[in-house]
């Protein structure tokens, strides 16, 4: 778990810059973004809407490709998506015609992992989401929150060195969201990935990062890169101690300065 | 976590509070397709039949009433035992074949056609580009009208029936499929990709399962139409056929066997759609979850 190999970060974004072209002319997404992950690493990025960090996780996956600049993954030029990076979405992204247990093995499925490996595997990812009795049921059968933890599951399912999630419980209620930031700290302390998460919350990235990177108003920019010392394992009794606050609240300061 | 579970086993939010069938909630039909009042009546499954017997009746007294000659309105009798007549014999069940040989080697013909078209068009911009017109033109063709062109290019045989019924079963199948494979959420395509998919696997696991309830759509109105297809090809030229036997009929002023045809026709083309119906039920189960398990 400890003991990395080398300190050199895992993913990067070198300078870059990314111009929608629509209708009603161009529109500068981002402007010389420049980030680096260290290996296990989790990073959350907060920033108001509309500045580009949903541009530059997709840049970031290989889903896009950005009008200048670069993205590096262990110090190879990230041209076009690939395994080794796990991308989980706003919405849970579901295949509605399969069922959860489908759903999961779907990336063992197209890797082409031996049948009994994908069974072992995909039952031992129903335990760690806690979906064993829902494995025959369809996504249109799940609530929000369910169907947003076999979207994690099956991001990790494939064992992905690099998760990067966007915004991913940002359709879920209150309620569920503090449960399920809580259970993606419980997965993460067994599977240590690399993780960047975009969220809206600043609560929320505080509770899980090790860093929190803020970025400013569109075009967007790298303004702030704060670590979050405060000691893990985290729970939600956390939310209200006067270091947590005070984090937050710097971190609110640097999102709205007035 | 079990918060969460438990929750979604009842889900009390997901129905709506204040549907007009809230006070027998006990049953769980769907709501749309029952009337308050007739749900719960046994002899409400006589309806249907009940009405049916009573157009019999009509037709009947019609036929009886002397008003119109026995060559126009013959009496559902006279069409039964014409119909027992040819069934007897073999020549009905022989008509029959023709007919639906043409009708499933067109409709298979013309929906392979229009599936592979339509995916290619919904694929590439290019093919879209080149074929649109041209496609819109030849829907905007009766088929009727080009069906003697036809049988004079592949003469009066099977060839052409067969090409008759395909073209009329393409458009919709095509338009289906275009629409089916184009509204596939991009993001599960972006799923796909991050996972490296290749494109035979993109086809395979994304596009077909995810077009199908459009494309089946499509099927469906497709195989009602292939039967049009073949009988019209068949009045066109044809020495056997159901169509034929319409157009023979006609010409003898033999009308019960004109109505027996049709409703061997009628009989041919439901059998085709409950086919269809069955396909859809069976490979697009998963539509029907979360429907009932949340009553």
């Amino acid at each position: 778990m400890s003991g990395n190999p080398s300190n050199a970060p895992i993913l990067a974004a070198h300078h870059i810059c990314h111009t929608y072209s629509g209708p009603s002319g161009d529109v500068v997404a981002l402007d010389g973004v420049t980030l680096d992950l260290s290996r296990e690493s989790f990073v959350c990025l907060v920033g108001p809407s509309g500045c580009g960090k949903s541009t530059l996780l997709r840049i970031l996956a290989g889903l896009l490709k950005p009008s200048r600049g670069q993205a590096t993954l262990d110090s190879h030029l990230i041209t076009r998506a690939q395994r080794r990076i796990g991308v989980i979405f706003q919405k849970a992204n579901l295949m509605p015609w399969r069922t959860v247990y489908g759903n999961l093995a779907l990336p063992l499925q197209l890797i082409g992992v031996p049948a009994n490996e994908q069974a072992r595997r995909t039952q031992a990812m129903l335990e760690l989401t806690g979906l064993n009795r829902f494995a025959g049921a369809y996504p249109a059968e799940l609530s929000g929150g369910m169907a947003q933890r076999v979207a994690i599951g099956r991001a990790l399912i494939h064992d992905p060195e690099v998760l990067l999630l966007d915004e991913p419980f940002g359709a879920l209620d209150a309620l569920t969201r503090e449960q399920m930031g809580e259970e993606l700290l419980r997965i993460w302390a067994r599977h240590r990935k690399t993780v960047l998460m975009v969220t809206h919350s600043i609560p929320e990235a505080v509770l899980l990062a090790d860093r929190v990177l803020v970025m400013s108003p569109r075009p967007g920019q790298v303004v702030l890169d704060l670590p979050i010392l405060l000691p893990r394992p985290r729970t939600l009794d956390l939310l209200h101690q006067p270091e947590f606050v005070a984090l937050t609240e710097r971190l609110r300061h640097h999102i709205r300065p007035n | 976590m079990d918060s969460d579970t438990t929750a979604t086993k009842s889900h009390p939010h997901r129905r709506p509070p204040d549907t007009p069938f809230s006070a027998d909630s006990a049953e769980h039909a769907p709501a749309l397709h029952s009337t308050p009042r007739l749900r719960a009546g046994w002899w409400r499954a006589l309806l249907a039949p009940g009405f049916g017997v009573l157009l019999l009746v009509l037709w009947d007294v019609v036929a009886q009433s002397g008003l119109y000659a026995d060559f126009i309105v013959p009496s559902p009798r006279a069409v039964a035992d014409r119909w027992w007549d040819l069934a007897g014999d073999g020549s009905l069940t022989r008509h029959m074949a023709v007919t639906l040989r043409e009708v499933l080697v067109g409709l298979l013909a013309g929906v392979n056609a229009a599936f592979w078209s339509g995916y290619l068009i919904a694929k590439s911009r290019l093919v879209a580009n080149i074929l649109m017109p041209y496609l819109v033109a030849l829907q905007a063709v009766p088929i009727v009208a080009i069906a003697p062109l036809l049988i004079i290019w592949f003469g009066p045989g099977f060839t052409s029936k067969v090409l008759i019924c395909a073209l009329l079963v393409f458009f919709p199948m095509l338009v289906n499929t275009v629409l089916g494979v184009r509204n596939i959420p991009s993001e599960l395509r972006d799923l796909m990709e991050a996972l490296e998919s290749t494109p035979l696997q993109t086809f395979w696991y994304l596009e077909l399962p995810a077009s199908m309830p459009i494309v089946i759509g499509g099927l469906k109105v497709s195989a009602t139409l292939s039967v049009i297809g073949a009988v019209v090809a068949e009045f066109v030229s044809a020495s056997e056929g159901l169509g034929y036997l319409i157009n023979f009929g006609r010409g003898t002023f033999d009308t019960p066997l004109v109505i027996a045809a049709v409703f061997t026709l009628t009989v041919v083309a439901l059998a085709l759609y409950g086919l269809a119906s069955w396909l859809e039920r069976l490979l697009l189960a998963w539509q029907n979850a979360g429907r009932s398990v949340h009553n």
